[in-house]
């Protein structure tokens, strides 16, 4: 009965089950943000310090769990729940644990409010604490990034566990009684994870999420990702339109395999060209602003391509480049330049190596185009396998022999990655990301020269070491003046 | 590897059982190279659930409480993490029980199997001659089985092995912390030694204790070891 609860008592546990909703759920956020945490311990009472725990509060954290409370408090059949899912690159997104803080009727009329309930409710805090680690969704979080975001979501009301998969499990993580009823912290976990790795192997030709959908799903989430996570992964949804890695390659390539085919110095690795879909109505994931943000880092080079359903794409995409180039040539000149050293430039614009039938090709010696003319007066010979969107893509059916053609097919946009300034080219964030993405190759590590010196330098280590014999003093003297 | 097992008859060896003192056992079976790492997780989710910040007592006998800070723990040797308290001071002597133990259990007569006890006591102030008494009221024991491993693919399997296991003991502690059973009352400022150990300078453990075995091949305790480590180990 309230009646037997002082007025003072009944503000207290208030205040208690208020306070103690928002670190429980501060304390779920940080433990799947991916990076470990640690807070000091303070000898001297700061007063702010709720449940005498060191639980740092991320404001908008706060501010969302407040916003699902709405100023009530967890009470019978209004529960305080935690959802933490998991989202891929692709869009795709599964529930991982649902964290759900409950209030029953059980009373226990005896026990002190400002003390023993205040006492328990610490070290269930503690508790939890222990547990978030202990869940399958805790090594998940630890290695997000690139390839899927863990995201959360708060609401209040009826725990909905339906989206957990068969065969879940729950685990206790302890119960507080007080005079109005007794709290219950709990966690219900999905142990069923095979959507993972069907994922990963499915076929290239699979539906994305509309972006209505992906929408939906992003305003209510949030992700847990600490922001410069969240834009590299962000980045990294991006293809490797940016030149790297054929391991990559996967489902980057679904996203800008059309960029990728169409442009020469593109890679495109031995991954799943076959199986390329036309350039996709969404993008992989993300809402409608996304789109663009990821759009226009893309390398700086868009296509207008033919199939309608990216016809909104180009539309956007051509729109934004027409005030932006001067000749075709002459952005390709700034763009395609990149800097490898202070002094050095190194064209970029080289014959892919995916057109060399040997394995990992990509990785095979650069150094036959270097010494090449410069590409800009001869262009590159175009690839000898064309992916199939190549077609598509050239409006004319032209297969881009030259670089000169092609560029009178294709709309050269500015390279304007987010929050980048446009006025002193080409040293802005992108090109950066761009340069140190594409490092040149060493030339100690190419196949035939490395080979050849290889075997040269068994041939003359007698010689050197025989000649280090002879100058022992000499290194001696050396080592001493170090010490 | 056995799940925990219970029972009412406690207390380290020597010492007179206590009948209120709550004993919990967890067993574990690891490799040489994690025992360090299983045990200080083990021994620091206990120690987080039972330490509270530095109580700081006013005049009118009321007491003001300091923080507990928290930090993650990543272990090398297996594939698991674990929660400790923000404190140096308790880090070094859980390290060094933790040591002592994991040397003993390699030395010589060992099979590789032995138990690290964590107990809990209260002091109860005696007249003299007689010293004071150390009244347990909780102990937890942890019974460690030490395997060798063949090849790097039956360590790579151990490393998970263990890290599910030990996510397991974690719930257990937990489970058995949430029981809310008997804890000492909250001393007053003369007494605050007696349940406390309070010569830490940032949070404020239940004064504990921490004892090994190690069995033989014959299944015989060979060496009972006691160790006051509050007074060893902390005193500068």
């Amino acid at each position: 009965m309230d009646t037997d609860l002082s007025s003072q008592d009944r503000k207290d546990l208030d205040k208690f089950i208020k306070f103690f909703a928002l670190k429980t759920v501060q304390v779920i956020v940080q433990a799947r943000l991916g990076e470990k945490i640690c807070t000091r311990s303070s000898s001297s009472p700061t007063g702010s310090d709720w449940f005498n725990l060191a639980i740092k509060d991320i404001p908008e954290v706060t501010h969302e769990a407040k916003k699902a409370l709405a100023g009530q408090l967890p009470a019978v059949g209004r529960s305080m729940c935690v959802e933490i899912s998991l989202k891929t690159s692709e869009g795709d997104s599964m529930e991982l644990e649902i964290w759900c803080l409950e209030m029953n009727e059980k009373c226990d009329k005896e026990i002190k409010v400002s003390y023993t309930v205040y006492n328990r409710l610490s070290l269930l805090l503690k508790s939890l604490l222990a547990i978030t680690r202990v869940t399958p969704a805790y090594r998940l979080s630890r290695k997000q990034g690139h390839e899927y975001v863990i995201l959360y979501r708060i609401y209040f009301g009826e725990v909905q566990l339906s989206g957990l998969g068969e065969g879940f499990q729950t685990v206790r993580v302890g119960t507080v009684g007080t005079p109005v009823g007794t709290i219950t912290l709990s966690c219900a976990y999905r142990i069923n994870l095979a959507f993972m790795s069907t994922r990963a192997g499915e076929d290239n030709g699979a539906v994305y999420p509309s972006v209505e959908d992906s929408q939906e799903v992003c305003t209510t989430s949030f992700s847990t990702s600490p922001p410069s996570q969240l834009s590299s992964s962000r980045l990294s949804y991006q293809p490797a339109a940016l030149g790297v890695g054929s391991a990559d390659m996967g489902y980057p390539v679904l996203f800008a395999g059309g960029l990728n085919a169409a442009h020469p110095h593109q890679l495109i690795g031995p991954g799943k060209e076959g199986g390329v879909p036309p350039v996709p109505n969404q993008p992989a994931h993300g809402t409608q602003a996304d789109q663009e943000r990821m759009c226009t880092p893309l390398d700086g080079v868009h296509y207008s391509a033919a199939t309608p359903s990216s016809s909104e794409d180009t539309e956007t995409v051509s729109n934004s480049s027409e005030g932006k180039c001067g000749s075709p040539h002459d952005l390709l000149e700034t763009i395609f330049i990149r800097k490898v050293g202070a002094f050095v430039n190194k064209p970029i614009n080289q014959v892919t190596m995916a057109n060399l039938d040997i394995p990992f090709a990509m990785f095979a010696p650069k150094n036959v185009e270097l010494e090449d003319n410069d590409p800009m007066v001869n262009p590159p010979e175009s690839p000898e396998t064309e992916s199939p969107l190549q077609g598509s893509l050239h409006s004319e059916g032209s297969s881009g022999s030259s670089t000169g053609n092609t560029h009178d097919d294709f709309v050269m946009i500015d390279f304007k990655p987010a929050f980048s300034k446009d006025d002193i080219l080409p040293m802005d964030l992108g090109t950066f990301y761009r340069e140190f993405q594409n490092p040149p190759q060493l030339s100690s590590l190419s196949i035939d020269i490395g080979a050849q010196s290889m075997a040269e330098d068994l041939d003359s280590l007698p010689e050197k070491l025989a000649v280090h014999e002879k100058n022992v003093k000499e290194f001696d003297a050396f080592v001493e003046t170090l010490q | 590897m056995v799940g925990p097992g219970r029972s009412r008859c406690c207390g380290p060896s020597g010492a007179a059982p206590a009948m209120n003192c709550r004993a919990e056992v967890l067993e574990v079976s690891v490799e040489g190279r994690q025992v360090e790492e299983a045990m200080l997780a083990v021994l620091h989710t206990i120690l987080l659930h039972r330490s509270t910040g530095k109580f700081h007592y006013k005049k009118e006998g009321t007491y003001s409480i300091g923080t507990v800070g928290t930090q993650d723990v990543d272990c090398d040797f297996i594939d698991f993490a674990y929660v400790r308290v923000s404190s140096e001071e308790l880090d070094r002597a859980l390290r060094k029980a933790v040591g002592e133990f994991k040397d003993a259990l390699r030395g010589s007569g060992s099979d590789g199997m032995g138990q690290i006890s964590l107990e809990f006591y209260q002091k109860k102030k005696s007249r003299w001659p007689f010293s004071d008494e150390c009244i347990p009221w909780e102990l937890w024991t942890i019974k460690v089985n030490v395997v060798n491993l063949a090849n790097e693919q039956e360590r790579q399997i151990c490393r998970e092995k263990v890290g599910e296991k030990l996510c397991e003991k974690i719930i257990n502690i937990v489970e058995v912390m949430n029981r809310h059973e008997y804890l000492p009352k909250m001393p007053t400022q003369s007494e605050v030694d007696n349940v406390f150990d309070t010569s830490l300078k940032d949070v404020q453990p239940y004064l504990y204790k921490i004892s090994y075995q190690i069995t033989d091949s014959l299944g015989t305790s060979v060496t009972t070891t006691m160790r006051r480590l509050i007074k060893d180990t902390l005193a500068l």
